[in-house]
């Protein structure tokens, strides 16, 4: 029990996302922390879609580890979602929004791709596609 | 020791009510964050769709400027860091910190906002608006729609300021600062997809 503000939330409440187990908005440090990570990783994208010395398929598989890692940086240092059992409540209702997304994303992505293949007149290149006899 | 123990033991009833009720209007505001989300989600998921589909228009490769979006990206990142610097203040109730890094929050935000309106003009006079190609609509109304969050958020900074400086900490005041904080972290991570997705990956390929 040491100098709990007196605004402190209840510790049987739960944790309200944003802030930090009784600590309301983390620290300056955490936020210089995560500030500094997400810069280099800010830096690493630009300079990987500048680079010619990768592939254009390699080129777009870092820019996406590395957008999915800055996500996460500030998910974690500004957001200050974390794996404590307190924000079980906010993981939940988290996991289930990203999901939404990646059905959302990836189905959209799968079924037009299909679409394409099997009913567009023309292919990728302008030849038209030969229908099997 | 004694004594915070004390003071938190001897709190009124209606700081506990309040901080419940900020707890609450927390999450409810999250929820609508993780609702955004998804709306970003359907609007990345067209333009992935049809980025290819330039209608003999300009690509994104020959559109895009990664100068002005690193930019664009350093004043968005730097702004969500001073809107947590600002409520780091207003835990410590110190409102001439708060009143500083809010301002700092609104200037970025409003720079970003001005680099965007500017590239969205130049696109425009160049032919290469929104009705060009459906490329180009998916891009405007992607980023369009982010712009729009941006603007609101800016607004609604402006309210905060306005509010902190007639009411001083208050309760309400506590808890709208701590929802807009977390609307422009959020606003941030989405321009993270929007840079890497849009921008980097689209004029790469």
């Amino acid at each position: 029990m040491s100098q709990t503000p007196p605004h402190a939330f209840a510790a049987t409440a739960g944790d309200t996302p944003g802030t930090h187990e009784g600590n309301r908005h983390g620290s300056l440090r955490g936020y210089l922390v995560g500030y500094g990570v997400a810069v280099l990783l800010t830096i690493g994208a630009f300079v990987a879609a500048r680079t010619s010395a990768l592939t254009p398929s390699s080129v777009t598989a870092a820019i996406t580890v590395l957008a999915i890692a800055q996500m996460l940086v500030h998910l974690i240092f500004f957001l200050h979602i974390s794996t404590s059992p307190n924000q079980r409540t906010n993981i939940l209702a988290f996991a289930v929004a990203l999901l939404i997304v990646a059905m959302i994303v990836a189905g959209s992505l799968w079924i037009m791709s299909h679409l394409d293949s099997n009913m567009m007149p023309m292919g990728p290149n302008g030849q038209s596609m030969q229908m099997q006899p | 020791m004694n004594q915070s123990v004390l003071a938190v033991s001897n709190l009124p009833a209606s700081d506990a009510a309040a901080a419940e009720r900020r707890g609450v209007t927390g999450f409810g505001f999250y929820l609508y964050l993780l609702s955004d989300c998804i709306v970003f989600a359907t609007l990345f998921a067209a333009f992935a769709v049809l980025h290819r589909s330039v209608a003999d228009g300009p690509s994104g490769q020959q559109l895009f400027d990664l100068r002005n979006a690193f930019i664009e990206t350093a004043f968005l990142l730097t702004s969500s860091v001073t809107c947590g610097i600002a409520m780091l203040a207003s835990d410590r109730r110190d409102s001439r910190a708060a009143f500083g890094a809010l301002a700092v929050t609104f200037v970025l935000g409003l720079a970003f906002l001005a680099l965007e309106l500017k590239e969205f003009a130049h696109m425009v006079a160049d032919g290469a608006g929104p009705d060009r190609s459906a490329f180009l609509s998916s891009f405007f109304t992607l980023v369009g729609t982010h712009g729009l969050h941006v603007t609101a958020g800016l607004v609604w900074l402006l309210v905060i300021v306005v509010q902190l400086r007639s009411k001083g900490f208050s309760e309400g005041v506590v808890r709208r600062m701590f929802c807009f904080s977390l609307f422009w972290h959020v606003i941030d991570v989405v321009w993270i997809a929007v840079f890497s997705f849009v921008y980097l990956i689209g004029s790469a390929s």
